[in-house]
């Protein structure tokens, strides 16, 4: 076991504070630089995607784990931040500025979107967001003069100071670099005076409000940030495809963004990169696994959907806390190695609490 | 009368028939929702499953309308019957949330599960009213939905008398405000809040069997769920009789859209009205008023 000791303010800053987190992570760096020339070429694409979706996972964690606001609809802005990126670089904006600008964008979206929170909370909010979710596919659907509707648009390739980073193992680091700004980002935001305020607003409104915090301010804050990073993710993700239309953000990748946020485990930034990983992965996992089912059931088209539902349902029935919970319990089983008790992670009884009055 | 009145009368019926469906599957969500505080995701695949397994002992294994239908909704609500007391239970006292994402995560199953078992394509099976229509004056009624009109608003009598008039609904209306007190008054409310849900998916099984012939047997059937919850939502949460009246004027001003607005509007009224009206409206037509406690 180790109990944190500050000797000095800069102690308690640290994000790295002991040499086996250097060590952990500079080996996870070292394994992350050198993978595109390892890995076979499909899987780095695979990988590209996966840190693509760890940012948008990172953005819908913002606002439902650490703010307690349900967003079905973060597919959304997924999309409008990748149309927006595209017809910003077609217009020949640089990439630095068009993706910032899609970020911003789609972050005043999200403030208008944000502002129904102040009035409708829990599977209401869900609810608006779902719908608002399924409005924008339509409308991006239709809007044939601006989105070219269902036949789409192409993406022009990622290029910075004059250099093309459209190939597969500079795309690979452009989307790596990208990860780790947001997350940075994140950290200090979630752990200063904002990330605390959100995580007040989700644990009791009454108490927050009780101690001066300006309640519809940091709902409306978080749902924007929220949407600013996902509209980053979104113009990632369209180079990543390469030519948007409207099906790539169907109301599937908005429910996707909420399981990989829910299995992850709610409340932690690690355990949004874990679901996004393990979710991005599970089609592959589910591919590799079919030349050993019966071909009755491999051949077919429902397969993936019910794997995803299947998942879903365990995860809520036997690990709530997500993969993150399992992971702190497996560290702190390790950290207190002779001492275990069996009961150590035993969830108590629960009763049912209603919350139709909140 | 003058055409377009004619229309307008024309485009009105066929809502309400359309919106009774809503109703019928807005009712069920709001039943479930009153028992367990769950709101219901797999209520759209319960009754898409319900159309496919009506299709199959329709045209696979030759049974008469009635008797198929009779047997889908014992079969549906068998599920959901064991859906509450294996899978739902579990999470009880877990956050809402919870609740909403498990139900999620049951609708993909059973819908990789259907698709699956009976593949992509969509089909149609005959009914005994498929094709008949009834001419009142200028009117031209398919049969098919004077029987949907009929049969949502004799499910809603039932319901009504069961929960007003019978001591098992009263049970459950008691269970519904307070679980506790109930349970400390001798209702059995784990087996109520079963038979709940078991009420609610032969109810799904019903609107199932009548959505099929209207659109297709189809996996994309489930999306009447979320019509359902616009319904639920304008109506007026957690009220019976603002399900009944928010699924028919969802299904009105669809209709109407359809034929009034520009093209496309048809598909997202509904969800327009959801987040005008909890937006601006959040009570919606017959909610219960109430305040924020502490």
């Amino acid at each position: 076991m180790r109990f944190p000791y500050n000797t000095s303010y800069r102690d308690a800053q640290k994000l790295l504070r002991y040499r086996a987190d250097w060590l952990a992570y500079g080996l996870l760096a070292a394994v992350l630089i050198a993978a595109p020339w390892i890995l076979p070429r499909y899987y780095v694409g695979e990988a590209t995607y996966i840190f693509i979706m760890c940012v948008a996972s990172l953005g819908l964690m913002v606002v439902t784990g650490f703010t307690g606001q349900i967003s079905f609809g973060h597919a959304a802005f997924v999309a409008i931040g990748a149309y927006t990126h595209t017809l910003l670089l077609t217009a020949g904006v640089p990439f630095i500025v068009s993706i910032i600008l899609a970020g911003v964008f789609t972050g005043l979206i999200g403030l208008l979107v944000g502002l129904p929170a102040i009035r409708v909370s829990g599977l209401h909010l869900a609810m608006v967001t779902m719908a608002f979710a399924i409005i924008v596919e339509q409308i991006v659907g239709r809007w044939k003069s601006v989105t070219g509707g269902f036949t789409g648009i192409p993406v022009p390739p990622p290029r910075i100071f004059g250099f093309d980073l459209g190939a597969q193992k500079p795309f690979y680091f452009l989307c790596l670099a990208v990860l780790l700004a947001v997350l940075a980002a994140l950290v200090n935001l979630l752990r200063g005076h904002a990330g605390r305020a959100f995580v007040g607003v989700r644990d009791s409104e009454a108490a927050a409000l009780s101690l001066g915090i300006w309640i519809a301010g940091y709902k409306v804050l978080a749902f924007s940030i929220s949407a600013g990073i996902t509209g980053i993710a979104g113009a990632l993700f369209a180079h990543h495809v390469q030519f948007v239309t409207p099906e790539g953000f169907s109301l599937l990748l908005s429910l996707e963004l909420v399981i990989m946020v829910m299995i992850g485990g709610l409340g932690s930034l690690r355990g949004a990169v874990f679901g996004a990983v393990f979710i991005s992965l599970l089609p592959t996992a589910i591919s590799a696994m079919k030349p050993f089912l019966p071909d009755r059931v491999a051949g077919q088209f429902g397969l993936e959907t019910f794997v995803f539902g299947l998942v879903l349902a365990l995860f809520i029935l036997f690990e709530p806390m997500g993969l993150n919970g399992r992971w702190l319990k497996l560290k702190s089983l390790f950290s207190a190695f002779p001492l275990y008790r069996k009961d150590t992670f035993r969830r108590g009884k629960t009763y049912m609490k209603s919350e139709r009055y909140r | 009368m003058e055409s377009h009145v004619v229309q307008l009368v024309q485009l009105c019926l066929n809502g309400i028939a359309i919106g009774a469906i809503y109703a019928l599957v807005a009712l069920g969500l709001v039943l479930i929702y009153k028992a367990t505080e769950i709101i219901n995701f797999a209520h759209g695949d319960i009754l898409m499953a319900s159309a496919f397994v009506g299709w199959g002992l329709i045209t696979i294994a030759g049974l008469p309308f009635w008797l198929a239908a009779l047997v889908t909704m014992l079969l549906a609500a068998a599920l959901s019957y064991v859906l509450e007391a294996r899978v739902l239970r579990v999470i009880v006292g877990q956050p809402q949330f919870a609740g909403a994402m498990l139900t999620l995560a049951l609708a993909f199953m059973l819908r990789g599960a259907v698709s699956m078992a009976f593949g992509p394509t969509s089909r149609t099976f005959p009914t005994p009213w498929t094709g008949q229509t009834t001419h009142l004056g200028p009117l031209v009624i398919a049969d098919l939905n004077l029987v949907i009109l009929v049969a949502a608003l004799v499910i809603t009598a039932l319901l009504f008398f069961f929960l007003r008039r019978t001591s098992v609904g009263i049970s459950v209306q008691a269970a519904s405000q307070n679980q506790l007190a109930a349970y400390l008054c001798g209702i059995p409310v784990k087996r109520l809040n079963s038979m709940v849900w078991a009420m609610a998916g032969a109810m799904a099984a019903v609107g199932g069997l009548l959505l099929a012939p209207i659109a297709l047997v189809d996996i994309g059937l489930w999306y009447v769920v979320l019509k359902a919850l616009a319904a639920l939502v304008l109506g007026g949460f957690g009220s019976i009789p603002g399900a009944i009246v928010g699924g028919l004027l969802i299904g009105i001003v669809e209709q109407l859209a359809g034929v009034y607005l520009p093209d496309g509007f048809k598909d997202v009224m509904a969800y327009l009205v959801l987040i005008g009206v909890l937006v601006l409206w959040p009570r919606g037509i017959l909610g219960e008023a109430h305040g924020r406690r502490v």
